[in-house]
């Protein structure tokens, strides 16, 4: 292997130096300096983030095992900035709570060795690295799941995390061989020419689906969301909710509209009735949830029937609308995830009723609450009303009135719960209201990086327009 | 010529906003007054300097004024269809810029005095500004996805002003109300805003517009059940602007809404939002007129029509001055929308949209007047119920006046401004079809009817004991009464054939006598029988009660329109289609949460255990689904 191809992989390569550099500090950092850990790890990672804008060649490595072209690049760099923002909302959650018990390090390690699982899977050129990188991805977060060890919740998050992870990959492994069985190659250049709509094949694709369909929360593989989230430490839900669940988006974009592609007639008809139930499900029982995390989870099973949309319409529209929506998606958690952490870091309060009277005392936070729901319920001027906005027109410019219409009711009525939060924070009323508190820098900075995302990628036209050109990539 | 300059109009309130929103601890609440006060008058000084510029130095081509649109692409969608961002002047437009900003430089003025000693003062004059913002913005926009953006922006802001009190429950009540209502009604703007967006390929409102272009020459190519796409499209815009405008069905959150403060309701609820739906039909008239020879023009007659009799009735009915005053607005917009409807395009027979768009501005003046009078009033008495006042002409001479002006303008009465308007609409609808004309007629008698009957009681009437002697409001607050007193009369002088028709070709408008007498008269008849009534406290409107009997009670009971939505959502959508339209009535959600609703709570109940939290339960679901959508596929393409 060349220096140059070692470039090509430039984020994975930088990525694993990060990660072996943070085991030797582990072990030659003094215990009582382990702190300095989390600002070397946040600012190393913020310039692996910086170096992946560098411009980017299209290249195959590994005989088609790996390839990697600008849109596999935005990708990444989508990952980067949403994982930078999600390490600098966390700083102070790990300082606090990690540190103290040796486990900072391993949350990094842990978190990083994840993100490779990412980087791997979507510059995948065959189903084995594929596969690698979808179990590397998993494996990790069902630890970090379980890491407080304290917390009987935690563990048992932990085990369902692990279990359903388990169940859902051997599922999408023998799927994969049925497609092998039906194509005779696992490269996917090859299988997009040799796929034909047989049984086998469909039956291979539904099976494989499962298992992206468990990652990105999909009815009915979505029913470990609500447990595993309001489990698990709320850094490590957010990252399950916003992260994992982009990147799978993004591996199952790049292999619906090319090596699933002569299945398109079999997959349409399949994704129309799972958004319709994932919408759905996800909208009906976020109404009745109480505790933050849980309702969150729900929220973000809602908003994955959304990106389906896109999906279904498999045009060049559908692509840019999705990988926009999943950009804007990010930003908009991340802000809502960070308010909530922000709370529970200083208060350790999760539920939602703690919020009643929260804008008396807090009123940044909850204005940036305020921004972050609003642009998941689609209100202009937030971006999340031009994310939902390309979703509903491509799916309208293919002729799918009916799920459009169904789509929007859907977002009037996520829109109602998004409200029962706000009217906690800003109309009802509390004798004992959580008491105003300064955030850190770090945590300030992660917000401000929400808000601005929000704002910006909205108003902001070439962003949209420079996906839209990327998107031909697919084609 | 150069308008770009026109952006500032919108842009300044935002600045003030901006100013005043993010320092609203640190600015002394004089100041931010005269902060705001004084952007509006910049905005308004804009306009007027546009309108003069527009319509006396732009020359006419063939005798049309000019659609001037400065732009720019903001997000190309796909190759054919881009999102503009930019400012469309043409005379509509630019009579629009004229009513907003001098309401709203009036409500500013008018709010100094009348929400003096208010915590959120400063707070208050960042909304306004915020909500001037939007109303600007979205008359200036020159296509239909802008207009949209900053039709929501109209429904944010003024949800915040209507739950200004957001201590009263009953305000946050009526904001969530009238937001969600309007919001609703949104949601098929949209949809008929994408359905333009693919079938037309544009947004454009010049390429929409034109009577000769592709889009409304080709209006037959595609169908949909019986009618063309875009004359769905424009019902389902129509149903957007329904909403905003509190037409029948959509006007229910319109009465609660007079829950804000006064000010509020005289730029929101008289002025400027309240017509936005007026001007979206008129904006898109050529559309309107041309497709499918004008089917879905004659939905916007019929629905105007019916709701402006609609509300006249309920207005006879009620007791709080700020409801009798919402509906006689919901009743004028009726008004508007049916002169719409009835319109022609060319010339002469383009009367009915000239009435319209002349009424809108009429309107706007008289209307904002009885708003701030009222409000004038409630200062002083500290009560809304028409019961708690009278004889108040001896306490409140200023505001006696200038309501009993608005109140003739409103009425019809020659010369106010409200009859060359109104004159103007009867002969529109005159000529369209008989049985509108007579609604028009019979609602321009109750309208004088229900406005003495106000007037009376407020101003005349029997003599109320005061716990404080009511006193004028202070020269901030009688100010802007006296510029639209003077307003309501010189408005209706303006020759607007001269400047607003359909097709932008100034023509004569002659006053017709014989439809004219007969207008007044009637109006006369209800000024007379109004002064019979209540001029000073008599027997007659308690034998009146009587002889209508369970009439009267429905009226005043708003034809039970509310409970009607509260009886379909709860009982027929709640228990058949459960959630999606349930969010109409507050109480339907509270009983879904708290588990008084049966079928729901059942179906939850049942969908609750299948998030049972064991992993045995989740892997049989997973596995499945998986199974079942194998079999249903390869089921479906192996047949």
């Amino acid at each position: 292997m060349s220096f140059s191809s070692l470039l090509i992989m430039r984020h994975e390569m930088l990525l694993l130096v990060l990660i072996l550099l943070l085991i030797a500090g582990e072990i030659f950092i003094p215990k009582h300096k382990k702190s300095s850990l989390v600002h070397l790890a946040i600012f190393l990672f913020g310039i692996h983030t910086a170096v992946g804008f560098l411009p980017a060649d299209t290249e195959t490595l590994f005989g088609g095992s790996f390839r990697t072209n600008d849109m596999i690049h935005l990708f990444k760099n989508i990952l980067n900035v949403g994982v930078l923002i999600l390490l600098l909302q966390s700083a102070d959650w790990i300082t606090d709570k990690l540190i103290g018990a040796e486990k900072g390090t391993e949350f990094f390690i842990l978190l990083f060795s994840s993100l490779l699982g990412m980087y791997f899977m979507i510059s995948a050129g065959d189903f084995l690295m594929f596969y690698i990188g979808l179990e590397l991805s998993t494996l990790p977060v069902a630890a970090l799941v379980a890491f407080d060890a304290g917390k009987r919740k935690s563990s048992e998050a932990g085990v369902k995390m692990i279990l359903s992870a388990a169940l859902a990959s051997g599922i999408s492994l023998f799927g994969i061989s049925l497609l092998y069985a039906a194509t005779g190659s696992i490269y996917f250049d090859v299988m997009a020419i040799s796929m034909t709509s047989s049984s086998l094949s469909i039956l291979g694709f539904v099976l494989f689906f499962a298992g992206l369909g468990f990652k990105i929360s999909l009815a009915p593989f979505h029913f470990w969301t609500a447990d595993v989230y309001e489990g698990a430490p709320i850094p490590v839900a957010s990252f399950l909710s916003v992260i994992s669940k982009g990147a799978a988006v993004f591996i199952l974009l790049i292999l619906m509209f090319t090596v699933m592609r002569p299945l398109i007639d079999a997959w349409q008809n399949m994704l129309y009735a799972i958004a319709i139930l994932t919408m759905t499900i996800g909208n009906i029982f976020a109404l009745r949830q109480k505790n933050m995390k849980r309702f969150l989870a729900y929220s973000s099973i809602a908003q994955a029937g959304f990106i389906l949309l896109g999906l279904i319409a498999g045009t060049q529209l559908g692509a840019s609308s999705i990988i926009y929506f999943v950009l804007i998606y990010i930003f908009s958690n991340l802000a809502v995830f960070g308010v909530v952490q922000a709370i529970s870091n200083k208060t350790g309060l999760e539920h939602m009723d703690d919020y009643n009277g929260f804008y008396r005392t807090n009123p940044m936070l909850s204005l940036i609450m305020l921004l972050g729901l609003f642009s998941l319920a689609g209100i202009p001027p937030a971006a999340g009303f031009f994310g939902k906005f390309f979703l509903y027109t491509a799916a309208a410019s293919e002729g799918y009135y009916l799920l459009v219409f169904l789509a929007v009711v859907n977002v009037t009525i996520s829109l109602y719960y998004y409200l029962i939060v706000l009217r906690a924070m800003f109309i009802r009323t509390n004798d004992h209201p959580i008491p105003y508190f300064k955030n850190s820098l770090y945590m300030r900075l992660g917000l401000a990086l929400t808000v601005i995302g929000i704002l910006a990628i909205g108003m902001y036209s070439p962003i949209y327009e420079y996906i839209h050109s990327i998107s031909s990539l697919l084609n | 010529m150069n308008f770009s300059y026109t952006i500032l109009i919108p842009l300044i309130p935002f600045v003030v906003f901006l100013i005043l929103g993010l320092n609203h601890k640190r600015i002394k609440p004089a100041v931010s007054g005269y902060i705001g006060v004084f952007g509006l008058m910049a905005s308004a000084f804009l306009s007027y300097f546009t309108a003069y510029k527009y319509f006396f130095t732009v020359p006419k081509i063939d005798g049309i004024y000019q659609q001037i649109t400065h732009k720019t692409v903001w997000m190309n969608f796909t190759d054919t269809l881009h999102i503009d961002m930019g400012v469309l002047i043409d005379p509509i437009s630019i009579m629009m810029l004229i009513v907003v900003t001098t309401i709203s430089l009036l409500v500013h003025i008018y709010s100094r005095g009348y929400m003096k000693g208010d915590p959120g003062y400063t707070k208050f004059f960042a909304f306004l500004g915020l909500f001037t913002f939007s109303m600007l913005g979205l008359v200036l926009a020159t296509n239909l996805f802008q207009i949209y953006i900053f039709w929501e922006l109209v429904g944010v802001s003024s949800f915040l002003l209507i739950g200004y009190y957001y201590t009263k429950p009953s305000a946050i009540i009526a904001a969530k109300k009238a937001f969600i209502v309007t919001r609703f009604a949104d949601l098929f703007f949209l949809i008929g805003i994408i359905t333009i967006g693919f079938y037309t390929g544009t947004f454009d409102f010049e390429t929409l517009n034109d009577p000769t272009g592709e889009v409304i020459t080709n209006w037959a190519s595609t169908s949909f059940m019986g009618l063309s796409v875009l004359t769905w499209a424009l019902i389902l815009i129509f149903i957007g602007g329904a909403g905003k405008s509190a037409m029948f069905p959509l006007h229910i959150w319109l009465p609660d809404a007079m829950e804000g403060p006064t000010p509020v309701s005289a730029l929101i609820h008289a002025a400027t939002m309240v017509v936005a739906g007026v001007y979206l039909v008129a904006r898109l008239f050529p559309m309107y007129y041309f497709i499918e020879d004008g089917f879905a023009l004659n939905i916007v007659a019929y629905v105007g029509g019916f709701s402006s009799l609609f509300a006249a009735i309920i207005a006879i009915t009620q007791k709080d001055i700020k409801r009798v005053l919402a509906f006689s607005t919901m009743s004028q917009i009726g008004y508007m929308m049916m002169a719409l409807g009835v319109s022609g395009y060319d010339g002469h027979e383009g009367v009915g949209y000239m009435a319209s768009m002349f009424h809108l501005f009429t309107h706007s003046m008289f209307k904002a007047l009885l708003f701030l009078g009222a409000g004038s009033v409630i200062h002083a008495v500290h009560s809304n119920m028409m019961g708690d006042m009278g004889n108040l002409k001896k306490y409140m001479p200023i505001t006696n006046i200038t309501f009993l002006i608005a109140a003739f303008a409103i009425a019809g009465v020659p010369p106010f401004a409200g009859f060359w308007s109104k004159d103007e609409i009867l002969v529109a609808a005159f000529e369209y079809s008989k049985p509108l004309y007579a609604v028009g007629l019979i609602v321009a008698g109750l309208t004088a009817f229900y406005m003495f009957r106000l007037y009376f009681s407020i101003f005349h009437g029997k003599k109320t004991a005061y716990k404080h002697t009511p006193h004028e409001a202070p020269a901030s607050m009688t100010f802007p009464l006296l510029f639209l007193a003077v307003m309501s009369v010189v408005a209706g002088f303006i020759p607007f054939s001269n400047f607003v028709t359909a097709n932008k070709e100034p023509f004569e408008a002659h006053l017709n006598y014989p439809l004219a007498a007969i207008a007044v008269a009637t109006g006369l008849i209800g000024i007379i029988l109004a002064y019979v009534f209540y001029k000073n406290p008599t027997e007659y409107p308690a034998k009146c009660r009587k002889a209508f009997g369970s009439f009267y009670k429905w009226a005043y009971a708003k034809f039970y329109m509310d409970e009607l939505y509260f009886f379909v959502t709860r009982k027929i959508i709640f228990n058949c289609v459960s959630q999606p339209i349930a969010w109409f009535d507050k109480n339907v959600i509270d009983a879904f949460m708290e588990g008084i609703g049966s079928g729901t709570l059942k179906a939850s109940e049942k969908t609750k255990k299948m998030q049972s939290g064991y992993f045995q339960d989740y892997a049989m679901a997973f596995v499945g689904g998986v199974v079942v959508i194998s079999i249903v596929l390869i089921y479906i393409f192996k047949n």
